[in-house]
């Protein structure tokens, strides 16, 4: 069983540049062909500062954190056993390519199904620019399969 | 900011989104995810691994098909349009599916002086089983 007493925990606070070629590899990946998420001038032209982060690559972001592992090994999770079940993105302001995000995780909640078969973690992450300003929140849930 | 073609007034509950039909998933699909993600997990990439961990093959990243999902939101509004957008990963998605995406307008309501709609999301394979279920909330004019 996961321990409880991780519910609340606070990871430390990593943060990520968002760089264009990473942007522009993303679209060529997912398929994007629209010019706004791999042109500047027609992301300027939209009314953008520049090259926008597309909404689920705020996850893949998250994932550039120096320490990979760290959430695993603090609850003590086997990546063998691990689903990604949930995931999802509230959004506040738009980020772009050239700026710096913060991302602070915390342990909002564990709790288990079929008699502890299945536990299941929810992630929270907020995340901030370099200016302070609050961009989104990540919630992601995590299956752990006990079977 | 680009301008909002849709209209919360000219919009119902029950419109369809047009969808979002992608091409068989090809390894080299995974292969390019894998990299653009950061995802490295070999279980999306590697068979020999897939195989050994008693999968039939490799699989594609479920936040690969979320990506979709986010294509067909922001190929009908811009994205600053997006209040939130979720999803539960169902059933996984094998090597050689034929995604669809899907959404269809189920909720209109205001927040503060902000006109929204929900829409319900999904993918489904070629059999027309369903992957990814989920919900967006979009800002409208």
């Amino acid at each position: 069983m996961i321990d409880r007493k991780f519910i609340g925990h606070k990871m430390p606070t990593f943060s990520v540049a968002v760089e264009k070629g990473q942007l522009c590899f993303f679209a060529k990946a997912t398929g994007q062909a629209d010019p706004v998420y791999t042109d500047e001038s027609a992301a300027k032209a939209a009314g953008h500062k520049g090259l926008p982060v597309p909404p689920t690559f705020f996850f893949c972001l998250e994932s550039a954190s120096p320490d990979k592992d760290a959430f695993r090994d603090l609850l003590g999770l086997d990546y063998r056993k691990l689903l990604h079940g949930e995931q999802s993105f509230t959004y506040h302001e738009m980020a772009y390519a050239g700026d710096v995000l913060s991302f602070e995780q915390s342990v909002e909640d564990i709790y288990d199904k079929k008699n502890g078969l299945l536990e299941f973690v929810v992630r929270k992450t907020t995340v901030t620019n370099q200016l302070g300003t609050h961009i989104a929140d990540l919630h992601s849930v995590t299956v752990s399969r006990n079977g | 900011m680009t301008e909002n073609l849709q209209r919360f007034d000219d919009i119902q509950v029950g419109d369809q989104i047009a969808s979002l039909e992608l091409p068989p998933i090809s390894r080299h699909t995974l292969a390019l995810y894998c990299g653009a993600s950061g995802d490295h997990n070999p279980i999306h990439v590697d068979s020999d691994f897939a195989k050994s961990a008693g999968m039939p093959d490799v699989f594609a990243h479920g936040m690969l098909s979320m990506a979709w999902l986010g294509r067909l939101l922001t190929n009908w509004i811009p994205q600053e349009a997006i209040r939130s957008f979720g999803v539960r990963f169902v059933s996984i998605t094998q090597i050689h599916d034929q995604i669809t995406c899907k959404a269809e307008v189920t909720e209109k309501f205001t927040v503060g002086n902000e006109n929204r709609v929900r829409l319900a999301l999904s993918t489904c394979d070629q059999q027309g089983q369903i992957k990814l279920s989920g919900d967006a909330v979009i800002a409208l004019q």
